[in-house]
């Protein structure tokens, strides 16, 4: 199997590096020709704003948008949220979400980087034990839509399953716990 | 979960710089620029009062810069806001984290304060970048708590030489310390005058424990893809943007470049027409590389 992770900016090595440790062949997207071969999609946080612009640049907006409307499993965490959803808020005013998602999401949810924080998360599709859940400047679920959920951290949800897309507004790619992209990979074969 | 969430972890530190990764970050001296910055595609801004070209040429001490200006900046980007505070001024840098700046940058660009120590940076619940030429400037910083290396180069001047030479020495040592024995790493640790684990866990991991990018002297989209193929993974552009002619397209050129770094056509086709980079300084009297213990 391989999946893609795209590479515009960001965390994508972390989500590389994950992958290839569960025996999955990790690919970098960073134009439309590496989506060819891939059987999913991972979208790395990272600054959702740059991230944003650099689709366009870069010509992958619409192949991507294209590729995940048609079923290829997509897992998002944190900046790709924000990508994928239908509603940015406090986000800049030429900020072109994806809308796959049917969210609303609050950029920067929990305030500057001093309110970065980590917090156990149970989570109950990984198994039990507590998930390590790590918030950077992390974005905030604020309206759901059709998703289910699948934790929630206070009265937040903080991972989400709509269909073949995942999103999780925390970094599962620093934890060194890697059940959530074993979860992810086995949806995918 | 009951349990009070856990803020100023090296995790969330280090992972605001991982986060930075394969962006952008730029140097601006008010919001008009910081929205031009953000507008092209920056990852982050550094808010500071003067750039280090004019830094050089006006001379005299070089402070953290005025607390309202770099609020006016907060007020006008979403994306990460860095500024500087002088090496071992930890007072400044608790002004800096105060006021919730994301990533406080212990510069040598602005005037040393202490000329022995650097700010303790573990006390800090604000993410620290230090500046480094060599490996073991490099993990001295990190065993004083930063999260994120920059390599030097000579800020303010738009020559690249000394970016590549920081680069290479410290990415050359670190190929090195990957071959080395166990009992060869003793040795490195005494010649680079870094703690011992540091120097184990480089070779351990073959990189450093903190991501690391480049600084100082990027002036062109291709100074940019040089440094990424050399092994920087993100890069710090300051006086190389709002000292150029025309610094929107060269801002967003840069912004693509660092991205595609590998793709030459790329970089080629941002390249043109974007008018004159920054004049640059060949032989620079002061040599901010220099400062730093």
């Amino acid at each position: 199997m391989r999946i893609g992770v795209l590479a515009l900016q960001g965390a994508f090595r972390e989500h590389a590096e994950v992958l290839s440790a569960l025996g999955v062949e990790a690919v970098l997207v960073k134009l439309p020709a590496h989506l060819n071969d891939v059987d999913a999609i991972v979208l790395p946080g990272g600054e959702s704003t740059t991230q944003d612009k650099l689709l366009t640049t870069s010509e992958l907006r619409e192949p991507l948008a294209i590729a995940v409307r048609s079923g290829m499993p997509c897992f998002a965490t944190c900046a790709g949220v924000i990508l994928l959803a239908t509603e940015v808020l406090d986000g800049r005013p030429d900020q072109t979400p994806l809308g796959l998602l049917d969210i609303s999401v609050r950029r920067n949810g929990y305030g500057r980087q001093i309110d970065s924080f980590e917090a156990p998360l149970e989570i109950g599709v990984v198994g039990p034990g507590d998930f390590p859940g790590v918030f950077i400047r992390a974005p905030k679920i604020e309206r759901l839509g059709s998703g289910e959920v699948l934790a929630m951290h206070h009265d937040s949800p903080v991972l989400l399953r709509d269909g073949a897309i995942w999103g999780a507004t925390f970094h599962p790619e620093l934890s060194r716990d890697s059940r959530l992209h074993q979860q992810f990979v086995a949806q995918c074969s | 979960m009951t349990d009070a969430p856990a803020t100023g972890t090296a995790r969330v530190k280090r992972g605001l710089a991982e986060m930075l990764r394969g962006g952008v970050i730029m140097d601006v001296v008010d919001a008009a620029q910081a929205k031009i910055a953000e507008d092209a595609g920056a990852c982050a801004v550094m808010a500071l009062e003067r750039v280090p070209s004019d830094i050089r040429r006006d001379g005299g001490i070089a402070r953290m810069s005025d607390p309202a200006m770099i609020e006016a900046i907060q007020a006008t980007v979403t994306i990460p806001v860095m500024a500087k505070c002088r090496i071992g001024h930890f007072a400044e840098a608790q002004v800096l984290q105060a006021m919730g700046v994301d990533y406080i940058d212990e510069s040598e660009v602005l005037s040393p304060a202490d000329e022995a120590y650097h700010v303790d940076k573990w006390a800090f619940t604000a993410p620290f970048v230090c500046g480094a030429t060599n490996l073991g400037e490099a993990l001295r910083r990190i065993s004083e708590g930063a999260c994120m290396i920059r390599s030097k180069g000579e800020a303010g001047t738009g020559n690249i030489i000394e970016a590549v030479r920081h680069l290479r020495s410290i990415l050359g040592d670190i190929r090195a310390i990957r071959q080395a024995s166990p009992e060869e790493l003793f040795g490195w640790a005494k010649e680079l005058r870094a703690p011992l684990d540091l120097v184990q866990e480089v070779a351990a991991l073959g990189e450093l424990p903190v991501p690391m990018f480049c600084a100082g002297g990027i002036a062109t989209p291709a100074d940019a893809a040089l440094v990424m193929q050399l092994g920087a993974q993100a890069v710090f552009v300051g006086s190389g943007i709002f000292k150029s002619d025309d610094p929107s397209p060269r801002a967003k050129a840069i912004v693509e470049a660092t991205t595609h770094y590998q793709d030459a056509d790329i970089v080629l086709k941002v390249s043109k027409g974007l008018g004159d980079a920054m004049r640059g300084e060949n032989n620079p009297q002061i040599r901010f590389e220099e400062r730093g213990w």
